[in-house]
């Protein structure tokens, strides 16, 4: 056989079962994503415009949504000052027991959200472990948007912790060891050399945490007391709508979550473009 | 490697005093909010001892509730595992547009709130959602049923099997294949005995989480399930229905069993890593692939 007939067919064809596994993966997609999701929004767009803002602009629901956007935001705040030092440590150090904190990071995406949830009402209870320290000093965490920040900064750590380990401990350490040898001191090593490159995947982690704390609900809900205004996430809200069987209602707020959540996703795309362009070119 | 020169005795006790800090706040972080609730769990439902502990799990709904979490997640994780692995050797053998559309297509139901992902099927398949009335007419029950709990569970744990293995798949290239091929193999013989092989531990892996989230989800399931106690209660909603009736040891006792679940499911996964570090590298690639996008 020529050699020039065995290069012929393209690489593409070399493998069987493109169209079996294409088509494969676009039904089952259809029929499990994009039907089901697009129904959301197929339901709410049969509402007239006048509808939506009824059904967004009232006090319960407005309260709801700065609730769970600034819960989130501070509980991503928390996870990247601390996720950000957990990593350090995790990757910088050797230390006993290193190997078991390590695997112990991802409890919060192995334990059931429900468990989670109660866990923390016990723990933050007026009389529970905790709560019976903070209450002297005049913190009520549980049913508090307090409680509503603490559930979701257990739920967000790993996203940080993890997404940074591995820039971490890909990081040139030539770098570091050229600037300490030109006399740069380790926090000014830090702050100028690493921490840059750290910053991309920290801001993509953060971004992540927030948005899985956007949509949390098992484990927010036992601990938040879900007092109408005060203490009341969005996934709660649209989960009493739907048992007082008030669909359009819960439809509506659930597709102003999606539409937030999705713009989650192309910002922090967006962003990541930017970072990487100002960040990178160094190598 | 020269130090500077002026004060090297007090930048190595400096560093060293760093560490010591750093290492101890983030020992009292993880202690304080990953340890202890973990630990109240197990307190709380031994809190009355081991009797009542017992009891509360032998209890027929608590059975009833475990039948039918093992259930749905026996029906969703096999589904997902197919889905997983033909999404993955699509994307990993072949070139095609759109591929990063279909990679963020699949990866949207970890955008979407448990609550939603249960409110979408409710759309479809309730009373009053678009193929409700016809399936009432056949006699046939999505939500507030077996089948709409296992469509919610498979919704949420779409992308892990997914996840895990397109990175894998990609990494190990199409050589392996091609030369099966080129020496008369066919195409699932070739993907039996020379692929699955070389992904099985990914494929593992992917299981192994797909699997704890699809036994631990309480959102999603939450809506669809109606609370039927005995019929579609899975354990995770048997904890929300104890807790709420003041019965804390049996609440806490049924989250015991998840909670055994969760540190199985991490012992699992750790010690996968360690026997495959390549498990982790890939994921890490996928990572800064994500932050470089």
């Amino acid at each position: 056989m020529s050699a020039a007939l065995l290069r012929r067919p393209s690489r593409r064809q070399v493998l069987p079962g493109f169209g079996l596994t294409m088509g494969y993966t676009v039904l089952w997609l259809s029929l499990i994503v994009i039907i089901p999701l697009s129904a959301a929004f197929l339901s709410a767009a049969h509402l007239p415009p006048a509808r939506w803002l009824q059904i967004l602009l009232t006090p319960r629901v407005l309260a709801a949504f700065r609730l769970s956007i600034g819960a989130s935001l501070i509980a991503a705040g928390i996870n990247a000052c601390f996720g950000l030092l957990i990593a350090w440590v995790l990757t910088r150090y050797e230390f006993p027991g290193r190997k078991l904190l390590d695997a112990l990071v991802d409890l919060p995406f192995a334990l059931p959200t429900a468990v989670a949830g109660i866990a923390l009402a016990t723990l933050y209870a007026p009389g529970g472990w905790l709560g019976r320290l903070l209450a002297p000093l005049g913190i009520q965490v549980a049913f508090t948007p307090l409680g509503v920040t603490a559930a979701l900064a257990f739920v967000g750590l790993p996203f940080v912790v993890r997404t940074l380990q591995p820039v971490l401990g890909d990081l040139d350490r030539d770098l570091e060891r050229a600037a300490e040898t030109l006399g740069a001191r380790p926090w000014l090593v830090f702050r100028r050399v690493i921490f840059p490159a750290l910053l991309p995947a920290l801001i993509t982690g953060s971004a992540l945490a927030f948005s899985r704390a956007l949509g949390e609900y098992g484990s927010v809900i036992f601990i938040a007391g879900n007092i109408p205004l005060v203490s009341e996430i969005v996934p709660l809200v649209i989960m009493t709508k739907l048992e007082q069987f008030q669909y359009s209602e819960a439809t509506v707020i659930a597709v102003a979550m999606l539409l937030l959540s999705f713009a989650m996703m192309f910002v922090v795309n967006g962003a990541q473009l930017a970072l990487q362009r100002r960040y990178q070119p160094r190598r | 490697m020269s130090r500077r020169e002026d004060s090297p005795g007090s930048d190595t006790l400096s560093r060293a005093l760093a560490r010591t800090l750093l290492i101890g706040v983030a020992l009292s972080y993880l202690v304080l909010f990953l340890v202890l609730p973990l630990l109240a769990v197990f307190t709380q439902a031994l809190a009355k001892g081991v009797i009542a502990f017992i009891s509360a799990l032998r209890d027929v709904d608590a059975l009833a509730a475990m039948r039918m979490t093992l259930t749905v997640a026996a029906i969703s994780v096999p589904l997902n595992t197919a889905f997983g692995t033909a999404a993955a050797w699509l994307v990993a053998k072949y070139e095609f547009r759109g591929k990063g559309f279909l990679l963020t297509l699949i990866d949207l139901p970890f955008a979407v709130s448990p609550v939603i992902s249960g409110l979408i099927f409710v759309l479809v398949f309730g009373a009053r959602g678009w193929f409700g009335p016809w399936l009432g007419e056949h006699g046939y029950k999505v939500i507030f049923a077996l089948p709409g709990m296992v469509l919610a569970t498979t919704f949420i744990t779409f992308p892990f099997i997914a996840r895990e293995l397109i990175p894998l798949m990609q990494a190990q290239g199409r050589d392996d294949e091609e030369a099966a091929l080129s020496l008369g193999a066919g195409g699932w013989r070739t993907f039996w005995l020379v692929t699955l092989p070389n992904v099985r531990w990914g494929m593992l892996y992917g299981i192994l989480l797909c699997n704890a989230r699809a036994m631990g989800e309480f959102g999603a399931v939450s809506v669809v399930s109606g609370h039927i106690r005995g019929e579609t209660n899975t354990l995770p909603l048997h904890v929300e229905i104890l807790y709420n009736e003041y019965n804390f040891v049996g609440a806490f006792a049924t989250a015991s069993l998840l909670a055994l679940l969760a540190l199985v499911t991490l012992g699992l996964k750790s010690l996968l890593e360690r026997r495959h570090p390549e498990l982790r590298s890939p994921r890490a690639e996928q990572g800064k692939a994500r932050a470089a996008r």
